[in-house]
């Protein structure tokens, strides 16, 4: 009977989302169909502007939407107040951002902490945890430095380290290697593919195509719609 | 509250004030400053207070002085203008009638008021000094003290009219050689030989005498200067705990019944009281507390404003951080927290380090003015009740003032503070 349910990870249908500007009003999101199983790697590409980040963000819900339905795992995400957004946020979703968005006076161990000490979760555990996480990206000995002195690929990885740390459902990742140079790039996609291989549902916003090549599937955006929806073979990134 | 006590709260809380070390420093001078100009104030007012406690504590505060002017009203067929005598009988009549009276000595005196003094003439030594004619009463009222070894005028000393005199410090010093013990000796005032029966040390008490008076029994005053029965003043003192004021308008009120006086007139009788002074300084000290009270309110209030106003400033510079902080789950709530707490924490600290600062400033105050007797500064503290109140009242501005700033923070979507550059 299971087999036969079908269950998405994120389960979008008729996405519109518009920004009030003054009197205008820039229709960005204009219908959105969009399902992503669980343990996809799925890049979204299309040009600047194209609505890519907007629909990440409703996704990581940090933005809301005007029409349509978004469910993730299975909840209906609508109109949730602040409290119980950033209780989903923590428990469902990880964030990577282009600017690695670090506190710059956290060492890098304080940093992955931070959505542990949120969750409510002791001192003790959540030390080992955030160190076992870190240890993951290859930054173990890394752990009492501060942002100022990792280089851009390690701050990168301590942010994966922080996406990944509170175990949540799914990745999101807005040009994670946007800022970096394309050898560092490919490390850091390759931790992406990495942890995808152990089942984890990732998605990556991206507007380069051997960054795309690495996912599983490609998704391209152009003016508010899915143009393009395919399957690709994954090139490895290292 | 469970977050209150957490250790994390802390890290936090010290994480983003030493990342702002500067605004920090820079924000909790405000507060200290506040604190500080009221723990030295009202510490200072209570100094004084205490500095005036210990000025007044060796003069009975219960006593008061009367004696007759000029009538200024017309009454009872008397024409205004009339000069009002106090007479030895009227005591009898104020003590049955104003019950609040403990003593009531009737004096007179010569060389005060304009009056000629006594020519006292010891040997070849000579002087002039003020004569009293006293009633026994009077040591009982005066602050005056009679050195071990003498004694005051006393009953026998009026019932006989004896020629005996108390004389003071300085007279001894004047008429006396050292080592020379003036009690039994014979001095002549106004060619009349008097026996010293005792010496007396002047204390200050607000009102006109000196170390150099000569008391001698009232009635012999009587027979030297020929005053009968005519008092030139009344000195009294009412029992304790009662109100000195009120007793002069009761006395007063007996004297203008029996001497004819028109109950509207303020000028036929003079009168003064120590109460009234006491009561004077004590509302100077209470009014400098205020003071103190209200500059030291105004100024915490402005540190605290400046502390709400830098973390609204800092809410805005570390409005990316707080979407940050959202973005892994933090809730409005916990933010909140955060700068609330954060606000609390800085005001309480800086005025923990201002009420460190205040004492020991009037610590050193009151080390300074030790050696001062005559300056009215004793021993200047804070009352412990000032001091939590100051810390209640920082509590609840530092929570108010956070409340505006952390309302701020969460205001804004997550997604616009991650935007913000
Ligand atoms: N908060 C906002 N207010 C108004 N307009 C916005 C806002 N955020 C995005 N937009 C507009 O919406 C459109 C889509 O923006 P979005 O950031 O989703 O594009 P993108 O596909 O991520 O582009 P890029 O590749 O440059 O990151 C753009 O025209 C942008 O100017
Ligand atoms: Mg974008």
């Amino acid at each position: 009977m299971q087999n036969f349910i079908k269950t998405y990870m994120i389960n979008i249908k008729g996405l519109h989302k518009s920004y009030q500007m003054g009197s205008n009003s820039l229709h960005v999101l204009k219908g959105i169909d969009f399902e992503v199983k669980e343990g996809e790697l799925v890049a979204i590409m299309g040009s600047s502007g194209s609505g890519k980040s907007t629909l990440l963000n409703i996704i990581g819900m940090l933005d809301n939407y005007d029409k349509g339905s978004y469910e993730l795992d299975n909840v209906v995400i609508k109109n949730m107040d602040e409290t119980k957004a950033a209780n989903y946020r923590n428990k469902f979703l990880g964030f990577i951002f282009q600017s690695f968005n670090l506190i710059n006076y956290k060492t890098a161990l304080e940093n992955v902490i931070l959505p542990l000490y949120y969750q409510g979760v002791d001192r003790k555990t959540r030390e080992a945890k955030a160190l076992k996480y870190l240890d993951d990206v290859g930054l173990k000995n890394w752990a009492t430095h501060m942002p100022n002195e990792l280089s851009g690929g390690q701050k990168q990885r301590v942010a994966v380290a922080r996406a990944m740390v509170a175990e949540p459902k799914v990745l999101l990742a807005d040009e994670l290697t946007g800022a970096l140079d394309s050898k560092t790039s490919k490390e850091v996609m390759d931790l992406i593919q990495k942890i995808n291989e152990k089942g984890k549902t990732i998605l990556v916003v991206t507007h380069e195509e051997d960054i795309a090549r690495m996912c599983k599937r490609i998704v391209r955006l152009k003016d508010g719609v899915i143009v393009e929806d395919k399957k690709i073979t994954q090139k490895k990134a290292l | 509250m469970k977050e209150l006590f957490s250790k994390d709260t802390w890290q936090e809380i010290f994480g983003s004030i030493q990342k702002n070390r500067t605004r920090t420093i820079i924000t909790m001078i405000g507060v200290l400053w506040g604190i500080f100009i009221y723990i030295t104030l009202a510490g200072a007012a209570k100094g004084l207070d205490n500095g005036f406690e210990k000025a007044f504590a060796s003069i009975s505060s219960n006593s008061l002085f009367i004696w007759g002017q000029y009538t200024s009203l017309p009454y009872a067929g008397y024409k205004a203008r009339r000069g009002i005598q106090l007479k030895t009988t009227d005591v009898a009549i104020i003590k049955k009638r104003v019950p609040e009276i403990e003593f009531i000595a009737p004096r007179n005196v010569r060389g005060v008021f304009g009056s000629a003094g006594g020519n006292i003439i010891r040997g070849s030594k000579s002087g002039t000094y003020a004569i009293y004619g006293e009633y026994p009463e009077y040591i009982k009222i005066a602050t005056t003290k009679v050195f071990d070894g003498g004694r005051f005028i006393n009953q026998s000393d009026m019932d006989q009219s004896r020629k005996v005199c108390v004389i003071g410090e300085r007279t001894v010093e004047e008429l006396f050689d050292i080592d020379e013990d003036p009690i039994g000796e014979y001095i002549a005032i106004n060619n009349i030989s008097f026996k010293v029966i005792g010496v007396h040390k002047f204390v200050q008490g607000g009102g006109f005498g000196d170390d150099g008076d000569i008391y001698i029994p009232f009635v012999t005053f009587k027979d030297l200067f020929n005053t009968g029965e005519n008092v030139g003043f009344f000195m009294m003192s009412a029992y304790d705990n009662v109100d000195v004021v009120k007793v002069e308008k009761e006395v007063k009120t007996v004297l203008k019944d029996i001497k004819d006086i028109n109950p509207k007139d303020d000028e036929a009788l003079g009168g003064f009281n120590l109460g009234k002074v006491f009561k004077d300084t004590a509302n100077f000290v209470d009014g400098l507390s205020f003071l103190s009270l209200v500059v030291g309110i105004a100024t915490i209030l402005a540190g605290v404003i400046g502390i709400g106003n830098i973390l609204l400033i800092s809410v805005k510079e570390r409005t990316k951080e707080i979407g940050i902080r959202r973005a892994l789950g933090a809730t409005p709530r916990q933010i909140r927290n955060q700068i609330i707490t954060e606000s609390v924490f800085l005001t309480i600290l800086s005025g923990i380090i201002g009420i460190i600062l205040g004492t020991l400033v009037l610590y050193g105050i009151n080390v300074a003015t030790e050696d001062l007797s005559d300056f009215p500064y004793t021993n200047p503290t804070v009352p412990l009740k000032f001091i939590f109140g100051a810390l209640a009242l920082m509590i609840i501005l530092g929570t108010l003032i956070g409340t505006l700033p952390a309302q701020k923070a969460v205001s804004i979507k997550p997604i616009d503070a991650l935007r913000e550059e």
